[in-house]
């Protein structure tokens, strides 16, 4: 299952991340490494972004985004 | 000595900066890129300058923040490091952190917001987080001035004894030895960072620093070794390394003595970001900030300011003062037509665009603004903006100039470029008198004018978006949006009043350079005839002076737009100056006659789509200039909006003939054809791709 799927109001535990150069990057700067727990909160009032709970505190990232992170 | 400030985004770094250096504050930015770059000196020690670096999550090379503040870090080597942690969010912050601690520099670590942490029940263990990261850590509430004085004090010690700690042990196994393999092979105090940004395939630290290119091969074998074993890319598994370190270091130094409630931050998020009651609560906000600082007392301000203070009181003063001194007649003129009416008609902005400032610093500073691009960031990047362009295209629709300004808002180097080209194409007020003129005059009236223009620039900023989108000038995902929710607070009334002061003294000193000098330049065209004997410049004596003659010469660049006589070129190239002349000059030079001896009706529609989508006035131009902060990026916005402006029109006139007035197929058609066929394509060819690996530029 990837980010993009889990429902809102759920918590998962991040298993890998795909693409590559800046974009994992950032993401993964961000604190979204594998074996990390997210609780994605809700989604933006126009269906994207989302919002997620990382190492106690709000990040948002585009759903195009989360689809290349895996999740378990 | 050099102290330099490092911190995430919303750590509080400029509450600690404002808080450390008063108002000895120096901002400007950095050499060759508009990244805000803010020093001053330490209160009560002229001789230790803070160097504030941009708000930064990493020092990855993937953003020019990142890459500006890396650069100082290694090249300049300031004589210590203060790095501020926030303390509700301490994970994230220390993984900067562990990056920073390889640079070799002393270091002090500054925990930030104690005060909240106390208060929420949660406890560092600072001593234990001294002992594992090897340098000293201190708990700081810049908000509250609490302990900033003596985080100073303990930098100063660092730095003159050169202490740098001893640093932590981040990586284990096999990827240590790798590094340290890497290591074996690079000398100086650097070592260990070189080494990382070896192992990550950082190619730019190989050229900013002269390294050995050889390196680069020699290495290889040691990064695919890893990268087989772990079945990752080398830069993911140090970053995952870097996290591993930091949750076991956190598990063991930070104890929440109490499970959390939901916070008041919480609460107020689930209302204003609810899935329904967002977008209202979104419209109640943006409109009060419009109808305050564009539609009411911000207007009542400049009108003020332009009407009253630079149209009565300081002419008159000036003038009395002149005849008082015998000023010559010419150099009155100059003081107060030229120099007076120019300039004041930019520092008539400044009430205004504080008002806004304030505002926008208020939406900063609570969290909101981040809420607004989360908001709007599914509309807007479909023409290759932000969520955050909104707001500046908002506010140019009261005045191009605030609006621009406001673009600082935004992070992304490529997306407030793009918000600064596109945002003065909404009609500003100035613009809407034009509307109103030609629509009067022409089109009975017609309310369908001004719609269909709003309607038109708005497609034009669509489309511009989706066209330049795909240019190689904006090409490719600039920065991902990964962006941080930060939590709400009150605003703190001093940090809005310090960057409303910073940004309007910016406005003031930075444009208003360019636009003395162009308005008096233009007085002086204006009011003197060839043989330099002095007109009224603002009667239809206008008709003597030199500008009468530039127009003459310019009038065949518009005859194919509909209008190739004098009056015309004249009067684009007086509004170039400020929009509302475009209507008020035709007027005066076409005189008893009336505007419509001047124009075809298809001429006039012609003139005001070319003055709408020209720059605005001397002072959006200006602002574009200082906030462009680069050369080729202001002329090339400014290019585009004159190209743009002229084929529009030319395309209008044209087509307009041919359609509504039967003109016959001619040369300028079949131009104007392939324009639109241009313009089609421009928007849906496919994208110029950035090669792969390719890094920001500086």
């Amino acid at each position: 299952m990837t980010l993009k799927e889990v429902p809102i109001g759920s918590s998962v535990t991040i298993k890998k991340l795909n693409g590559n150069g800046a974009t994992k990057r950032r993401i993964m700067d961000m604190g979204l490494v594998k074996g990390v727990e997210v609780f994605v909160r809700k989604v933006a009032p126009l269906g994207d972004p989302i919002e997620l709970t990382v190492r106690g505190y709000e990040l948002s990232i585009r759903k195009a985004d989360a689809e290349l992170i895996d999740v378990e | 000595m050099i102290i330099g400030l490092a911190g995430n985004p919303n750590s509080g770094k400029t509450t600690l900066f404002n808080d450390l250096t008063g108002s000895s504050q120096y901002t400007g930015n950095w050499p060759g890129v508009t990244v805000e770059k803010k020093d001053g000196k330490l209160k009560g020690h002229p001789d230790v300058t803070i160097q504030d670096l941009p708000g930064i999550y990493s020092l990855s090379p993937y953003t020019l923040e990142e890459v500006v503040s890396r650069q100082y870090l290694v090249n300049e080597q300031p004589d210590a490091i203060i790095n501020i942690v926030d303390g509700t969010n301490i994970e994230r912050n220390l993984y900067l952190t562990t990056q920073l601690l390889e640079l070799g520099l002393p270091t002090l670590i500054a925990i930030n917001m104690v005060d909240v942490l106390e208060k929420t029940g949660v406890t560092i263990d600072t001593k234990k987080l001294e002992k594992e990261l090897g340098c000293k850590v201190m708990t700081i509430s810049a908000l509250k001035g609490k302990g900033t004085k003596e985080a100073a004090q303990e930098a100063i010690r660092l730095a003159k004894a050169h202490e740098v700690g001893k640093r932590p042990e981040i990586f284990s196994g096999h990827l240590l030895k790798a590094i340290q393999e890497i290591e074996g092979k690079l000398d100086g105090d650097m070592k260990r960072w070189f080494a990382i940004k070896l192992f990550e395939r950082d190619n730019k630290v190989i050229q900013d620093n002269n390294l050995n290119p050889d390196l680069k091969n020699i290495v290889e074998p040691i990064i695919t070794k890893i990268e087989d074993e772990e079945e990752d890319d080398a830069e993911s598994i140090i970053t995952s390394a870097r996290y591993e370190y930091i949750t076991k270091l956190t598990s063991q130094c930070v104890v929440a003595s109490k499970k959390q409630a939901k916070s008041l931050s919480d609460k107020i998020d689930s209302i204003v970001t609810n899935r329904y009651l967002a977008l209202p609560i979104f419209a109640v906000i943006i409109f009060i900030m419009y109808y305050i600082s564009v539609t009411t007392v911000g207007t009542w301000m400049t009108d003020w300011t332009n009407d009253v203070l630079f149209g009565d009181i300081v002419p008159n003063a000036l003038t009395a003062l002149c005849s008082t001194l015998g000023v010559a007649d010419w150099m009155q003129h100059l003081l107060i037509d030229g120099v007076v009416g120019g300039v004041g008609t930019v520092l008539g902005f400044v009430p205004q665009i504080l008002l806004i400032f304030v505002f926008l610093s208020i939406l900063e500073d609570t969290g909101y603004m981040a809420r607004i691009a989360f908001i709007m960031d599914r509309l807007f990047r479909k023409f290759g903006l932000s969520g955050k362009s909104f707001i500046p295209i908002l506010i140019g629709s009261g005045c191009g100039v605030p609006g621009i300004m406001a673009a600082r808002t935004i992070e992304d180097e490529a997306d407030r470029r793009m918000t600064i080209m596109l945002c003065t194409f909404i009609p500003c007020a100035a613009k809407t008198e034009i509307i109103a003129m030609i629509s009067s005059v022409f089109f009975h009236g017609s309310a369908w004018v001004a719609t269909s223009m709003y309607f038109l620039s708005l497609a034009v900023i669509v489309l511009s978006g989706i066209a330049l989108k795909k240019t190689r000038f904006f090409a490719g995902e600039s920065a991902p949006f990964v962006m941080e929710l930060p939590a709400y607070h009150l605003p703190q009334p001093k940090t809005v009043l310090m960057r409303v002061l910073e940004r309007g003294k910016h406005f003031i000193i930075k444009a208003g350079t360019i636009i003395f000098a162009v308005s008096v330049i233009t007085w002086f065209l204006m009011s003197y005839t060839p043989t330099l004997q002095y007109i009224d410049s603002g009667s239809a004596e206008v008709s003597k002076s030199i500008l009468r003659y530039i127009g003459e010469f310019l009038a065949p660049i518009f005859a194919p737009l509909g209008f190739g006589n004098w009056e015309g070129g004249v009067s684009v190239l007086i509004a170039l100056s400020a929009k509302e002349l475009a209507a008020s000059t035709v007027v005066v030079l076409a005189g008893k006659a009336g505007v419509a001896s001047l124009f075809t009706t298809m001429g006039a529609f012609s003139y005001m789509i070319l003055n709408l989508f020209n720059p605005p006035c001397i002072a959006a131009m200006g602002t574009i200039w200082r906030e462009m902060g680069s050369r080729f990026w202001a002329i090339f916005a400014i290019s585009y909006q004159l190209v743009l402006g002229y084929v529009l029109s030319f395309i209008t006139y044209q087509l307009g003939s041919f359609f509504f007035y039967g003109a016959s197929l001619g040369i300028g058609q079949i131009v104007a054809f392939g324009l639109v066929l241009f313009i089609i394509y421009m928007v849906v060819r496919p994208g110029y791709k950035e090669p792969v690996g390719e890094l920001v530029q500086a």
